[in-house]
């Protein structure tokens, strides 16, 4: 049955090759025989036994050892509709597939356990005498088009979509039929665009298609189609009308702008992820700075202390209880808060309550304890580079026009924008916000209305620490945990804070994502370093006009 | 007259610092040459060049000291301006190699060769001549501190906000002179150096002289910065330290003093950086580091702010604690005790080794001038 056909379905190497016949035709009364006997013996297994046919022959033209046998096989194969068959082709692609001393068909998987090509099942013991089936670079081809044409209406959605896709890539005109059929039975809509796609992209390219045919299917890769459909575009023939001509061209050109129109949504997009982690890294300095007046340098080593928190919660779980494994960032947010919030208050206690009034003074300490926390971390954990890993709800992506989107950033755009809001909460509607308001707009004021500083110093540390802490779980899934991650992030929440201004969380806002976004459209230009540079360079410029920032507080309470 | 006035200038610590340094400049250079190698009093040459590195870091330490300790703008970039003079030195020691480079073309560095560049950038041409590199030793650093300070002091930027934006100015030339595309060599910076003036780098009098050459150095930024605090300059200097709106109010045009000594401590660190760059042998990107610009800041801490005496040795003290440490089985603690040594410094020592100390003298003199008036009047 498969012998008949897939010959048929490619005369022309039929003609090529001559000698094909004998071993074909062998091939073919051997499957009708088969297929006879077992059609009579038992109906329902008929059509397995004209598979496994067809697969025989296939073995034939395997055990002959000519590249242009191994051709006609594989394209047997494609057509033995065999649940294994791609499993088959996949071996003789990695050059796993063997012929063995009694000119039995045999593969191994992955593994290296020997499989039986016509059953699919599994040998007991490694036949004797395997001989692999060699393969060219036309051959790899092949086995891909194969491939990809028997994939094509697999019941798996996702090999369905594989191999349209693949379909219009190559553009290889053998597939045409398959598409259709495919196309016509199609249910997801997905699936559907790309088989369409590729038919489109078949039928403008290929040769001696009526030009009123090739103007629907430009229209298609025009509408629907991104950068992939401007190869097509680019390659309709010569013969084809100019009419034809002039409407790939501007489907080209309008194709482009599209690029070009989502390219910049992708840079903003990215800018936003870029900036929901500056934000993140930079809220808590934000307070530190507005409320007490000075420069946490430690506040790094705060983002790293909460990345290695998650990294030893994800531990615990993954010894103990791998079925938590997907909660692990939800216990690591609380905890890396509070050991980071600890630390923060500690720090304060013990040394930067002695420095109020020195700020310079605070920033050299506060370094200090940077380096002894680096180093800390250091001795416990090793220099290298600790594994986090993403549990599974942040793992994996979804395509938004031509865009395509991680989960992990939307996550981290969400977390960071749900910790701004909670800190703006926390400020507005709460005793101890509304005294830290208190304090950052006047010290002394809110001393003497019996608010006491100290403490809300302190507890403001605390916070500040704690919220970098937080920046520390979602940088483990973005960033190496190291020792030295704090370290990269410092200066640009330094930036952040400067240019958004003090003791405004709006400012911080802004700043982050517009530094975040300005840096990724820069990147394309300049590229990143210098796109780095220009910032850096545009934010020393910046401070100059506005020494306090984009939103600073009015009033001579600043004035230090 | 004159020598009745520079020593006016001098007070006690000064005249002991500069005294050390003369002696310096005569036992070295003895104990090296002269006394013979087995002698426990023979000072091999690789001291000589470590200490000629360590007072490198004192001239810097004695620029930052300048305007932390009497203008009051901590500086968190002055490892940039040490890091441009280095560069222009090494520069000059680039085009100095000539043909003897592993790709032996007579006109381009090899980094350059490696890049495939055809001709020497623009900024480079000038290097091959000496006092044209000299020139740019002091131009370069002192022209970017210039801008800078302009720009900050005019629209006066103080306090924490002027040393975040050292640093990120710090920050933006570390990546910048990582770039190839900016012709310094990249990564790997500027090294293998052959010869300086026709002298070998590597040979023991070249390290000799220049180990002299820097402790001169030093005794002449020391009195140098010694003149400007000393000067009416340096008053309003402090006074802007101290209260800079109540100076602008006075009628002082305060950006004009700060840019004044902003400009020349950069010069300065700029030197200390081509005298460090032969006797090391290479200089890289890494020196731009702001973690580097920040341990500056410890040194002078450690030694005294607004001392400069105490500045240097608060370089050479803890840059030879740093060797001790980190070339024994301490190496690990190391991070540990400069850390602890910032924050305990800030603590208990605000006034750095040299104030501590003096203070403790002052103590003890006016307690003893207790017990002699107590001995003197007794009971009545």
């Amino acid at each position: 049955m498969g012998a008949g056909n897939v010959p048929g379905r490619h005369p022309e190497r039929e003609i090529d090759m001559p000698t094909f016949r004998f071993p074909s035709d062998r091939g073919a009364l051997v499957a009708a025989a088969r297929l006879l006997l077992i059609l009579s013996l038992l109906l329902p297994l008929g059509l397995t036994g004209a598979r496994a046919g067809a697969l025989d022959d296939a073995a034939a033209l395997f055990a002959a050892d000519s590249f242009s046998d191994t051709a006609k096989a594989i394209d047997l194969v494609a057509g033995a509709d065999a649940p294994h068959a791609d499993a088959i082709l996949e071996a003789l692609a990695d050059r796993r597939l063997f012929v063995s001393a009694d000119k039995k068909l045999v593969f191994k998987d992955k593994a290296g356990a020997a499989i039986d090509a016509l059953t699919g099942k599994k040998l007991a013991a490694e036949p004797a005498g395997l001989a692999s089936v060699r393969i060219n670079n036309r051959l790899r081809s092949a086995i891909n088009n194969a491939v990809g044409q028997m994939t094509l209406q697999s019941p798996d959605a996702a090999k369905r979509h594989a191999a349209a896709l693949a379909v219009y890539k190559s553009r290889d005109a053998a597939s045409e039929d398959g598409l259709r059929a495919a196309s016509r039975v199609e249910k997801d809509a997905g699936i559907k665009t790309v088989q369409q796609l590729a038919l489109a992209a078949i039928i403008a390219t290929a040769p001696g298609k009526p030009d009123i045919d090739r103007l629907t299917a430009i229209e298609v890769l025009k509408d629907q189609g991104d950068r992939d459909a401007l190869t097509p575009l680019n390659l309709v023939p010569a013969e084809a009308g100019q009419g034809v001509k002039d409407a790939a061209k501007a489907a080209v050109a309008e194709i482009n702008n599209r690029l070009a129109l989502w390219s910049g949504v992708q840079n903003a997009w990215y800018g936003v992820s870029l900036g929901s982690v500056l934000l993140l890294a930079a809220i808590g300095l934000a307070i530190t700075f507005g409320v007490m007046g000075i420069i946490n340098m430690a506040h790094g080593e705060m983002v790293m202390i909460g990345a290695y928190v998650t990294f030893v919660i994800q531990e615990v779980i993954r010894q103990n209880y791998p079925g938590l494994f997907d909660y692990s960032l939800a216990l690591a947010i609380p905890a890396s808060f509070v050991v980071a919030g600890v630390i923060g208050i500690a720090i304060e206690r013990l040394v930067i309550r002695h420095l109020y009034g020195r700020p310079l003074e605070t920033l050299l300490a506060t370094w200090g304890i940077s380096l002894i926390l680096q180093q800390a971390v250091r001795t416990i954990f090793g220099p290298t580079n600790r594994e986090v890993g993403a549990p599974s709800f942040m793992s994996g992506s979804f395509k938004l026009g031509l865009l395509d989107i991680t989960y992990g950033r939307v996550w981290i755009v969400v977390f960071a924008l749900a910790v701004f809001l909670a800190v703006l909460a926390l400020l507005r509607f709460t005793p101890m916000g509304l005294q830290m308001r208190a304090v950052t707009q006047n010290r002394r004021m809110a001393a003497s209305m019996g608010i006491r500083t100290a403490r809300i110093d302190a507890l403001t540390f605390g916070l500040g620490s704690g919220i970098a802490g937080l920046a520390g779980v979602a940088l483990s899934q973005i960033d190496n945990v190291s020792p030295n991650l704090g370290q990269s992030y410092i200066i640009d929440s330094f930036m952040v804070v400067v240019f958004g201004g003090v003791g405004n969380l709006w400012g911080t806002l802004v700043a982050a994502l517009s530094l975040g976004i300005a840096n990724k459209f820069l990147e394309p230009f300049a590229g990143a370093v210098l796109g780095k540079i220009a910032l850096l360079v545009f934010i020393i410029l910046f401070i100059q006009k506005r020494p306090r920032g984009l939103f600073a507080l009015k009033g001579r309470a600043i004035e230090s | 007259m004159l020598t009745n006035r520079f020593l006016a200038m001098l007070d006690a610590r000064g005249r002991i610092f500069l005294g050390v340094i003369l002696a310096a400049i005569v036992l070295v250079p003895i104990l090296n040459l002269v006394v013979p190698t087995g002698s426990s009093l023979h000072v091999p040459t690789w001291l000589v060049s470590l200490m000629g590195k360590y007072l490198c870091y004192a001239i810097l330490a004695l620029a930052l000291d300048l305007v932390w300790g009497y203008a009051g703008i901590l500086s968190l970039g002055h490892g940039a301006f040490f890091a441009l003079g280095g560069y222009a030195m090494g520069m000059y020691l680039m085009r100095q190699i000539g043909a003897r480079g592993v790709y032996a073309n007579p006109i381009l560095p090899d980094f350059m060769v490696f890049l495939n560049w055809k001709e020497l950038p623009w900024f480079w041409h000038g290097f091959d001549m000496f006092p044209f590199a000299m020139l740019m030793v002091l131009l370069a650093p002192g022209l970017l501190a210039f801008v800078f300070g302009w720009f900050a002091f005019r629209s006066r930027v103080t306090g924490v906000y002027l040393s975040i934006i050292t640093q990120a100015l710090t920050y933006a030339m570390l990546l910048a002179f990582f770039r190839n595309d900016m012709g310094f060599g990249g990564n790997n910076g500027l090294t293998d150096f052959k010869d300086i003036l026709g002298y070998p780098v590597q040979s023991d009098m070249t390290r000799l002289v220049l180990f002299l050459l820097t402790l001169l150095a030093l005794a002449l930024c020391y009195i140098l910065a010694r003149a400007i605090v000393t000067s009416k300059a340096g008053k309003v200097l402090v006074a802007v330290r101290d209260a800079e709106s109540r100076t602008r109010f006075l009628g002082f045009r305060v950006e004009h003093y700060k840019l004044f000594v902003f400009t020349l401590s950069a010069m300065m660190a700029g030197l200390a950086g081509a005298l460090y760059v032969p006797q090391v042998g290479i200089i890289n990107p890494s020196e731009f580091q702001p973690g580097n610009s920040i341990e500056v800041v410890i040194w002078v801490a450690v030694g005294g702010r607004g001392t400069l005496v105490g500045a240097a040795i608060g370089a050479i003290l803890v840059n030879l604690a740093k060797t001790t440490f980190t070339t024994g089985a301490l190496a690990p603690y190391w991070l540990f005790a400069l850390g602890a040594l910032f924050v305990l410094t800030t603590l208990y020592m605000p006034k750095g080794v040299i104030g501590t100390f003096a203070e403790w003298r002052e103590k003890r003199r006016e307690k003893a001038v207790l017990a002699a008036n107590a001995s003197t009047t007794p009971a009545e």
